[in-house]
């Protein structure tokens, strides 16, 4: 049990508890604040396994942007009953049924993996995850049709967003 | 080395081996002497931020055609100690109905969302928390952290004008956050790292020289993300009484205050460090890290003072202006001018440094320029429409 | 060091939250954050199988960018689509938007 285990278990431990506190919340700017919690863990967790970079990003765009328009949106349609009535429908029992199944199912399935339990090797020095990330997203021997699909699709969306929520006179 | 060229490491190995000799595992003692270190920066850090509330008070008296303090103690400088007593003896209200937790961790969001800024600020070149290499998205990150923190505090107030005051803080630091991330980008492309060190280590020239528009946009964009004057709109007194801290009383609004004062320095120094070469300054941070840590310092004071003489010298604008000239006109100048940058930097780069150099100011003069007569022109169009509408209306009359 | 198993649970957890969110809860805005929960809950396998391969292969960085990317735009998406459906409405609850069940 090294130090890092440690943090590992209380990350996690956070990250997954305050998850279940997003989906049973009543109160909705109180689970989009938990769900900032877990973000958190996450970005945590992405430390963990050396990627800095995209902890950062996670934090930026995740928590910044993300979790911020969550709480816009929920203050945006609350009426004063939404957060007295029930928060789950009548098929609550059903979905959490679902739930323990996937997990179950995924944990058998992984560790009847052969490679489940296997360690990372170390991170061959000199090696820097940005500049290859970087170098990985713009080479057309990488990924630069995805890269740009991708910034297709977020412009499609904002346009699609700023058409849905005008308010038309 | 001796503790006058490095004075941090020769510190902390001396903690390491009092600690070592007490029986402290290796571990254990790294991760002490780190705390000891974090806890004395921000100690340093809080000390400065009381004296800010002085040169603030006396800056804006200055402006405004008065002395400032100048009872408690030599030029006044005891009055912060007065103010902080103040603050802490005065009552610790919480409104009816606010969500007491969200409501009581807000304040302390906004001072570390500023605290942990100054992880990645180079001091010296032998002295900084981490040499992250990322270290320009770092300072977007924890900005987002201030945005949610406003949030925090506007909604659990429950109070209706700090919603309101959340809501256009959150919309303009969130909308503001685009320039000054392509700004950011600017002293990137010319350094080719992210790391704060390697961009102080790169100006040889300063980066304001090469490109003045994106530091003219960076400082555009802070003053907005700090909530300062002419983009003080969340707390716009005359309407929203105080914006989204208007039911914290005592301590807890010191804490926001504090954090601002700080946050406004901080800006200071990241302006220095991007656009005007941080600790540098003609090799004198070469003889000792002491004179690096007075020089950054003393250009982040300049920094905060520019903010502060923008702040106490132009009026506040509309939210809706404020927003249009955001997503209209400075976002697009700011993108603009990365792409020119990046292509300039791309065709110049074999070029040899006085071509590199006249390139760069030329296209920055160019993006400018162009931007500018766009502008005339709408507004010109504008005009005549406007004009054309009066017209009507008298003609009707 | 820590072994991969314990990711890959971690990420099933989180993963099986978001979906009990996705199916149980009844405000459409809830509903977003457990797809939320699900998306982290990909990336952090994702990351994780980076980190745990060859790390000179970015796919799983690259997926995990293209990810935020794809999150960032449901999430705008969908909560305009949220906004403009409480106006004509007047609700979020995903039970009550039932006018093409006739």
């Amino acid at each position: 049990m090294t130090g890092e285990h440690i943090i590992f278990l209380i990350v996690g431990a956070v990250t997954l508890l305050s998850a279940l506190m997003v989906v049973t919340m009543r109160n909705l700017v109180h689970a989009a604040l938990w769900l900032v919690a877990t973000l958190f863990g996450v970005a945590i967790i992405y430390t963990l396994l050396n990627a800095g970079f995209l902890a950062v990003v996670q934090v930026v765009v995740y928590i910044g942007a993300i979790a911020i328009l969550f709480i816009f949106a929920v203050m945006l349609t609350r009426r004063q009953a939404a957060d007295t009535g029930v928060s789950v429908n009548k098929n609550w029992w059903a979905g959490a049924l679902m739930a323990v199944l996937t997990f179950a199912g995924l944990a058998y399935l992984l560790q009847s993996w052969r490679g489940f339990s296997k360690t990372a090797a170390a991170i061959p020095s000199g090696f820097d995850a940005v500049n290859q990330l970087g170098e990985a997203l713009t080479s057309p021997a990488g990924y630069v049709l995805p890269f740009e699909v991708a910034s297709v699709l977020l412009l499609a969306a904002l346009v699609g967003a700023v058409y849905l929520a005008f308010n038309k006179k | 080395m001796n503790f006058w060229n490095d004075p941090l490491k020769v510190a902390a190995d001396w903690l390491m081996g009092i600690f070592t000799s007490w029986g402290m595992n290796d571990v254990a003692a790294h991760v002490l002497v780190a705390f000891l270190g974090v806890l004395l920066l921000i100690t340093i850090l809080m000390v400065i931020d009381i004296f800010l509330v002085w040169i603030e008070r006396k800056v804006v008296s200055r402006f405004q055609d008065r002395i400032g303090p100048n009872r408690v103690g030599p030029f006044g400088l005891i009055q912060p100690f007065a103010d902080i007593i103040k603050l802490m003896i005065k009552e610790d209200t919480t409104p009816d109905g606010a969500d007491k937790v969200v409501y009581n961790i807000a304040p302390i969001l906004s001072m570390m969302s500023v605290l942990i800024l100054w992880a990645v600020v180079p001091l010296a070149p032998v002295m900084l928390g981490v040499d992250l290499n990322i270290g320009v998205l770092f300072i977007i990150a924890a900005g987002s952290i201030g945005t949610l923190s406003i949030i925090m505090a506007g909604w659990s107030s429950n109070n209706k004008f700090s919603v309101i005051g959340a809501f256009r803080c959150v919309a303009v630091m969130v909308s503001f956050e685009i320039p000054m991330l392509a700004t950011l980008l600017i002293p990137t492309i010319f350094t080719g790292s992210m790391g704060m060190n390697a961009i102080i280590q790169g100006q040889n020239i300063w980066y304001v020289f090469l490109s003045p528009l994106a530091a003219l946009i960076f400082l555009i964009a802070a003053i907005a993300e700090l909530g300062r004057a002419p983009f003080d709109l969340a707390e716009g007194e005359s309407e929203l009484v105080s914006g989204y801290n208007i039911e914290y009383s005592g301590m807890k609004f010191g804490m926001f205050y504090a954090g601002e004062l700080l946050h406004a320095f901080t800006f200071g120094g990241f302006w220095a460090i991007m656009f005007f070469g941080g600790y540098r300054f003609f090799g004198l941070e070469q003889i000792s890290p002491f004179l690096a840590i007075a020089i950054i310092l003393f250009k982040a004071l300049v920094g905060y003072w520019i903010i502060m003489w923008v702040k106490y010298t132009v009026m506040r604008i509309r939210i809706d202006q404020m927003l249009a000239f955001n997503w209209k006109f400075l976002t697009p100048v700011a993108f603009v001018l990365v792409m020119v940058t990046a292509l300039m930097n791309a065709l110049l780069r074999d070029a040899g440094n006085w071509l590199y150099i006249t390139g760069m100011i030329l296209s920055n003069i160019i993006v400018a320029w162009a931007s500018l007569e766009i502008v005339r022109l709408v507004s010109k169009k504008e005009r005549e429409r406007v004009e054309g509408l009066k017209q009507v209306v008298e003609a009707h009359h | 060091m820590i072994p991969l198993s314990w990711y890959l649970i971690l990420a099933a957890g989180l993963f099986s939250i978001g979906l009990f969110g996705v199916l149980a809860r009844r405000n459409a805005v809830a509903i977003l954050l457990g797809v939320e929960l699900m998306l982290n809950a990909v990336n952090i396998n994702l990351v994780a199988f980076w980190r745990y391969g060859d790390v000179t292969q970015m796919a799983g960085q690259v997926f995990a960018i293209i990810v935020f990317a794809v999150a960032a735009a449901e999430v705008a998406v969908g909560l305009a689509l949220v906004i403009s459906v409480y106006r004509r409405r007047n609700t979020v609850v995903a039970e009550e938007l039932d006018l093409l069940k006739w």
